[in-house]
Order: C-alpha cells, then sequence, then structure tokens
C-alpha cells in the first residue's frame, strides 16, 4: 500500500506555524496585492519592472516568483493580487490572444488583450477575484500600456505602478520621468522605481525583472537583487 | 471625489467632468473623459464604482446605436434618458446592481436641450441645472443664485467657471482639470479644458 504524502517545510507542525502568521486563523490566507509591478512608455518603447515577492498574510511563501506573463513575443502581461488568480486569468488570456491571431491571421492589439481580460473580470464581478494587472505591449497604433484589475476598471495611460507598493514607485518614477530618456536611464528608472519600493513595503521584495518592449518584441533586460541594489544606492554608486 | 456638472440654456446643454481616475489615494490617469457620447446630439457622463461605470455606459451606448441601425432614426434624449433609467431600476434588486450616477445631456430637434439626472437608485429627474459629486454640495447653491432659463453660452460658461473656482478654493480634493462640451442644434462641441488657474 502507498501512503499519500506532502512535501512540507521543514519544521514541526506547519499548519500550527502557518495559523500564526496569518491574522485571522484557520487556513484562508489573506491577499493584498502584495507587489510592486510599475510599467511606463517613452521615446524608445515600454518598461515593465515588478518584484518577485510572493506573500501570503505575513509568511513569505517565495522571494523568487516571475510576475511578468510572456503572452507573447510582443505582448507581456504583469499580476499583482493573487497569485493564483492573475496566472490563471492571464494564462487564458494568452489562449485567446493565440485563437484570435489564428482566425484572423493578424496579431491581436493591446488595446483588443486588454479589452478581452477586462471582460473576463466583469464575468465574475464581486465573486472576490483579486487581479491587479497592466497589459504592455506594442501594436500598429504603436507602444500600449492598459491597467486592467478585477473590478473591471481598464485604463489607458503611459505610466502606472500597482500593489502595495505603487505609491512608493510612483514617487521614484514621477520625479525621475523625462519623455527623452535614453534607454539606460530609462532602465535604471524602473529598477530604481521596485528597489524604493521594495525598501519602503515589508510585501515586496527579492529581485527586480526589468523587461523592455520593442517594436520587434520584448527582451528581458535584467534580474537584480534588490538588497544589492539598495547596497548599492546607499553607497552612493549608480 | 468625481464631479460632474450641467447647465441648460435656451438652446444648448454646457456639461463638465473632471479628469482624474483614481484608486484609493492614488491619481491613476489625469486626462480620464467621463463622457459617453451616445449619438450626435447626446452625451452621457458618468461616475461610481469602478469598473461599472464604463460597463453601464458603453452598454447604454452600444444600445443607442443598435436602436438607430434596427429603425433608421435616433432615440430622442427623453427617450434614451428613459431607456437608460429602466436598465438602472431593472438591475437595482438584482445580484449586480450597477452603482452609477449620470448626467444626460441632449439637443433634440423638436422639443429643444434636455439637462437629465439620475442616480445609482434610478431616479430621473430633468432639470435645468445639476451636478453630482461632493462637489455638488459646493456649487448648486451658487447655480441656485445665478442661473437663469435665458442664459447665454458665454454666461453659461461664466457660472461653469464660477462653480469649478468654488470647488478649486474650498473642496479638500484636488481636481486640476475638467472637460467641457457643449450641445446644440450642431451636435456636440468641444469646449476648451478649465484648468486650475483659470481666470
Amino acid at each position: 500500500t502507498t501512503i499519500q504524502e506532502f512535501a512540507v517545510p521543514v519544521g514541526e507542525e506547519p499548519s500550527g506555524f502557518l495559523k500564526s502568521c496569518n491574522t485571522e486563523g484557520g487556513a484562508r490566507f489573506e491577499l493584498h496585492h502584495g507587489t510592486t509591478t510599475l510599467a511606463f512608455k517613452f521615446k524608445h518603447g515600454v518598461i515593465v519592472a515588478v518584484d518577485s515577492r510572493a506573500s501570503a498574510g505575513n509568511y513569505i511563501s517565495t522571494g523568487e516568483y516571475n510576475k511578468v506573463i510572456e503572452i507573447n513575443p510582443y505582448l507581456l502581461g504583469t499580476m499583482s493580487g493573487s497569485a493564483a488568480d492573475c496566472k490563471y486569468w492571464e494564462r487564458l488570456l494568452a489562449k485567446e490572444c493565440r485563437l484570435y491571431r489564428l482566425r484572423n491571421n493578424h496579431r491581436i492589439s493591446v488595446a483588443a488583450a486588454s479589452k478581452l481580460l477586462c471582460n473576463m473580470m466583469l464575468g465574475y464581478r464581486g465573486m472576490g477575484l483579486s487581479v491587479g494587472s497592466m497589459i504592455c505591449g506594442w501594436d500598429k497604433e504603436g507602444p500600449g500600456v492598459y491597467y486592467v484589475d478585477d473590478n473591471g476598471t481598464r485604463l489607458s495611460g503611459r505610466m502606472f505602478s500597482t500593489g502595495s507598493g505603487n505609491s512608493y514607485a510612483y514617487g521614484v518614477l514621477d520625479s525621475g520621468y523625462k519623455e527623452d530618456m535614453t534607454v539606460e536611464e530609462a532602465y535604471e528608472l524602473g529598477r530604481r522605481g521596485i528597489a524604493h519600493a521594495t525598501h519602503r513595503d515589508s510585501y515586496s521584495g527579492g529581485v527586480v525583472n526589468l523587461y523592455h518592449i520593442k517594436e520587434d518584441g520584448w527582451i528581458k533586460v535584467c534580474k537584480d537583487d534588490v538588497s544589492e541594489l539598495i547596497h548599492h544606492y546607499k553607497k552612493g554608486m549608480f | 471625489m468625481e464631479y460632474l456638472i450641467g447647465i441648460q440654456g435656451p438652446d444648448f446643454v454646457l456639461v463638465a467632468a473632471d479628469n482624474v481616475a483614481a484608486s484609493s489615494i492614488i491619481q491613476m490617469k489625469h486626462d480620464y473623459d467621463k463622457m459617453f457620447k451616445l449619438s450626435e446630439k447626446i452625451l452621457l457622463l458618468c461616475v461610481g464604482e469602478a469598473g461599472d461605470t464604463v460597463q453601464f455606459a458603453e452598454y447604454i451606448q452600444k444600445n443607442v446605436q443598435l436602436y438607430k441601425m434596427r429603425n433608421g432614426y435616433e432615440l430622442s434624449p427623453a427617450a434614451a434618458a428613459n431607456f437608460t433609467r429602466k436598465n438602472l431600476a431593472d438591475y437595482l434588486r438584482s445580484r449586480t446592481p450597477y452603482h452609477v450616477n449620470l448626467l444626460l445631456a441632449g439637443y433634440d430637434d423638436a422639443d429643444g436641450p434636455g439637462l437629465f439626472y439620475m442616480d445609482y437608485l434610478s431616479s430621473l429627474a430633468k432639470a435645468p441645472f445639476a451636478a453630482h459629486g461632493y462637489g455638488a454640495f459646493l456649487t448648486l447653491s451658487i447655480l441656485d443664485r445665478y442661473y437663469k432659463p435665458d442664459l447665454t453660452r458665454e454666461e453659461a460658461t461664466d457660472l461653469l467657471r464660477k462653480c469649478i473656482e468654488e470647488l478649486n478654493k474650498r473642496f479638500i480634493l484636488n481636481l486640476p482639470s475638467f472637460n467641457v462640451r457643449l450641445i446644440d442644434k450642431d451636435g456636440i462641441h468641444d469646449m476648451e479644458k478649465l484648468t486650475v488657474g483659470a481666470k
């Protein structure tokens, strides 16, 4: 006879330990959009930067979670809120985008892709989905950034930041943004936005995953540990 | 947080809405347009719960356009207002009510200009002037004081400017700019955005 075994964290009673991390008690974890993500348009495309901490209440479930969904080579989606909801619905969005391409013989626009996700959210209005996402890409209209969330809000804009650390990121982004930034300056601005937000927000941290969306698709620029970045900034380097 | 205002004249309706799209304490957009064009001479201004506003307004917008396609002529502003109110009322006691506050402004070739006030409880009232939002507490009395039924377009714009100056002076929240549009027998006209410091 085989006995089912679950892999559990090293220690004694994981359920008891996890209960203590939870303000309510019981098996339900609280989800507070514990993240910082940002995206902005500039002269040379779109910069997308996210942190990598996944938290469940006050417990850090993983420090290296990729919060960017690569929908296709020219479309990216960011995730904040419930990891499960974001991962599932954005993967479903990727499927719909692929079907669109096959049926219509041209790529889906960023506006249409974001509207598809928005309508999925509206179908489950009031049922407790938790999704805060930016759909970013480059299509016939040029670079596009759309913010979509579980309320069904869909906003097109030049710069957005989502998650519990968004206010800190806005502070750094708004004061450092210039329309005619060079590519390197834009990378540094995105990196700085996430790093400073993770410094102040306890629910954000880990590494900065940085992407650059250009006319011919996105590239992954870097993956920098935030504690090292903060260390360098404090030392006066960069 | 959000503010809508409408002023009806003898042959026009002037409407304005703020440009802020907010989420908690953050302004996510500074140039957000809260007006939906239902037809060549009807505008729907919509504020309320996130998601509900665009969803409901686009639903009304598409249905008004569908009516024109099916029947060959457009819904009048009064008919569109009553259609909107009926939809709000039908959803009010359902599992998913729409929490939206609306102003519908239009010009009917037969009846002239009309401004209709609707709220999330699906009340409907035709009014010479109206406002939604916390800003209404500060500006309705200004409209009461200075409005006259035969005001000119310049007088209406001055009255609107007075209201916005009051908001900038006394309202605790910063609403830096407003979209302004005017509807008359020639259709919908975009007017100059009113921003902080407008005199």
